[in-house]
């Protein structure tokens, strides 16, 4: 936060797009959850909580109203560090509170004071705002990272039972420059050290976007890709502006577990919400030891593919190649044209063949003209009525392949994204689990929770596909491919290619 | 008919006398009441009949073909080696086979008994049985090409169109194996070239289901 001061409470505009309800908030905590309800805490006191990660109101303050608070869950404490400029920036000092719960209803909701665990004097080259907590996996040891524009990004270890300094008297160890809203996380062998260039609080004119270096040891030092230390300015983008959000800051891991991470960060101007400062939670992939920054579904018309088996999700009905069926020709001699099995529904003219048996042109030569995509209306005529079962196949973009993913509306979401509904394209027909944890395509969507499907990015860029719930059953299972032509629900596998898919554009 | 087409027949009678002449080398008469599934699980025993000839591949023309009435009891027979089926004017006869491999060589088998091997129906039975109930299990097929399965008289498979035979390429929901025999029976569609299957189950986590032996000595008609 490079004006502190600007720093108000925002209007909490209620706008469509992004993540749904009150997300108006500026240098949000990483996303913590508690009691099955997501918290977190931005500059001001600003509050926002979740039932589910995708509609967000207003929480309740904290008792400390400072800058750009960060929380973490450590046991059975939450532990909340909160800064505060003590006179003229860069004068500030950082606090921790702590509490049982995060939920003002809880018996256990009751905040602690934890007393000043870094400051600035005001001389130093640091300033003392914008703290970042971090509890490394590898050995428990609980560290606190801090600092803004005015000096370094600094290092000090916190007691991982108490939350507290561990050892007051010793020397922070500088680990960035010019930079902001720091925060670290630990990846197959290496730490990682974010934190935000640019400018902030200027609505759409911040240069706000995370950057990041990484370090075999927590204390560096933080190395871009490029071999730049951070300490001299170094940091390799993970996010900037793109779309209709300007300005990434205050970066936060949200781990979901089973290799699911997702992260919080604040937009600086959602220009949907009339430029306001907004919470946002997108997908965190990993690319050659690097975080990539993933992109929530959007609205669209897909081939589903398995990852395991290369084949498509499709409506087990008898596919009609596009431009119609025809047989196969001799090379170069030309086909016999349509063949016996041409089935009703085929496009006029569309299986006319490959130069009429003989005498025209070879089998390679097409039909001539543009060949449209298949219309739905008249290929799915010959379709059955009623529930239809869902296989896998090779993808011919035949129009039983072709999948409509839609959000739909007051259905609630999970942390990024709105629960979708997944129809094939053009009809109204939607994919829905069964009480026997199989696949089902039903005539008609009627907004059931097996109707529901979450759509989770995974590290690599595929797609992890769950129904909201299975009827008569309370486990958690996902879309996964058995053998090459068959899908069923069951349970997720992370090391598996099984339960991973793309969504490719038709 | 002319001198032409005269020789052309005779080349092909010779042909198919050389023909049947070749061994299936990777099919065996079984020697012995019960064999367990291979390492992988595949079930290597079987009662083929020989081919009956269709045409077409895609999902109405393999359900077509593999629903017409051939002979009597034709979903429930369990066959005995040897037994043959009357099919117009011609016979057809049951065998009994174990393979070496993980599929069945239909092509193999046809072509040992100088029998076409494509535009054909071949149908195959084989008995599964447990020492136990067997709960959420799936059977998992290949084919070359197309082909529908029944377990225990419900059809649980068909897969369609001019395909190869892949490990697991058709997979079934679960079902549950009976405590003794489970009929296990399939209709594959072959084109035209190769033509084969394979098929095994799956238990819950997807692993090759074992414990389980096959037989083909069936009740009889």
């Amino acid at each position: 936060m490079k004006y502190a001061f600007v720093a108000t409470v925002l209007a909490l505009a209620s706008l469509a797009l992004a993540l749904e309800g009150q997300i108006g908030i500026h240098d949000p905590s990483t996303v913590v959850l508690c009691n099955g309800k997501y918290y977190t805490y931005g500059t001001g006191g600003a509050s926002l909580v979740s039932d589910d990660g995708w509609t967000w109101k207003r929480g309740t303050t904290l008792p400390h109203r400072g800058l750009a608070p960060d929380v973490i869950h450590i046991g059975d404490r939450y532990y909340a560090y909160v800064a505060a400029n003590i006179g003229a920036q860069p004068k500030a000092a950082i606090n921790m509170i702590w509490s049982k719960s995060l939920d003002p209803d809880s018996p256990d909701y009751k905040w602690e004071e934890g007393g000043v665990v870094a400051s600035s004097d005001g001389v130093e080259d640091c300033n003392a705002i914008d703290p970042g907590v971090f509890l490394d996996p590898t050995d428990g040891r609980l560290w606190l990272v801090y600092g803004s524009y005015f000096g370094y990004i600094r290092l000090v270890e916190l007691h991982p039972k108490t939350g507290k300094r561990l050892n007051p008297n010793d020397k922070p160890r500088d680990l960035a420059i010019n930079c902001e809203a720091s925060d670290m996380i630990y990846h197959d062998g290496w730490y990682y050290l974010l934190a935000t260039h640019g400018s902030c609080c200027r609505g759409a004119d911040s240069g706000y976007n995370i950057r990041m270096g990484r370090a075999k040891k927590v204390t560096g030092p933080f190395l871009d890709h490029d071999g730049v230390d951070m300490i001299q300015g170094g940091g390799k983008l993970l996010i900037g502006s793109g779309g209709r959000v300007v300005g990434a800051g205050h970066f936060g891991l949200l781990d979901l577990g089973e290799g699911v991470q997702k992260f919080s960060l604040h937009w600086e101007a959602d220009l949907d919400r009339g430029g306001a400062s907004v919470l946002d939670i997108r997908p965190l992939l990993w690319r050659d030891a690097w975080p990539v920054a993933g992109e929530n579904l959007k609205e669209g018309a897909f081939e589903i593919e398995s990852v395991r088996t290369g084949t498509a999700l499709e409506l087990a009905v008898e596919g009609m190649p596009v431009g119609g069926r025809r047989g196969r020709g001799g090379r170069g001699g030309g086909g016999p044209g349509r063949g016996p099995g041409a089935a009703p529904g085929a496009a006029p003219g569309a299986g006319a063949g490959l130069g009429g048996g003989g005498g025209g042109r070879g089998m390679f030569e097409g039909q001539g003209g543009v060949i449209p995509p298949q219309d739905i209306a008249e290929v799915s005529k010959s379709w059955p009525t009623g529930n239809i079962d869902v296989r896998m196949a090779t993808y011919l973009c035949q129009a039983q392949q072709k999948w409509a993913i839609t959000a739909v509306p007051n259905a609630g979401g999970y942390p990024g994204s709105p629960y979708f509904k997944i129809t094939i394209a053009g009809t109204d027909r939607a994919l829905a689990a069964t009480a026997d944890a199989e696949l089902v395509v039903l005539p008609a969507f009627t907004g059931g929770p097996e109707q529901l499907w979450r759509m989770d990015q995974l590290a690599d860029g595929t797609w992890r596909i769950m129904p909201k719930s299975i009827p008569n059953s309370k486990e958690a299972l996902v879309l996964s491919a058995v053998g090459s032509s068959f899908a069923t629900l069951s349970k997720f596998d992370p090391k598996s290619d099984k339960q991973r898919w793309l969504f490719k554009t038709p | 008919m002319n001198s032409l087409h005269k020789h052309c027949i005779a080349l092909a009678v010779l042909a198919i006398a050389a023909a049947a002449q070749v061994p299936p080398v990777t099919l065996t008469t079984p020697a012995s009441p019960q064999k367990v599934p291979g390492a992988d699980g595949f079930i290597q025993r079987w009662l083929l009949l020989e081919p009956i000839g269709v045409t077409g591949l895609t999902d109405s023309a393999v359900q077509a073909a593999v629903k017409k009435e051939y002979f009597p009891d034709q979903f429930t027979v369990i066959p005995n080696d040897g037994d043959k089926v009357a099919l117009g004017d011609s016979q057809l006869a049951w065998h009994a086979v174990d393979t070496k491999l993980y599929n069945v060589n239909l092509y193999h088998f046809a072509h040992a008994l100088g029998k076409p091997t494509s535009d054909v129906l071949f149908w195959a039975v084989t008995i599964v049985n447990c020492p136990q109930e067997m709960h959420d299990v799936r059977l998992a097929i290949g084919s070359n090409a197309a082909s529908v399965w029944w377990v225990n008289g419900k059809e649980v498979i068909g897969i369609y169109g001019d395909r190869q035979t892949v490990i697991d390429d058709g997979v079934s929901r679960r079902i549950t194996l009976n405590k003794g025999p489970n009929i296990v029976r399939a209709a594959i569609v072959n084109g035209g070239g190769a033509t084969d299957f394979c098929a095994r189950f799956l238990d819950a986590e997807d692993k090759p289901l074992k414990g389980f032996t096959v037989s083909v000595v069936g009740t009889g008609k």
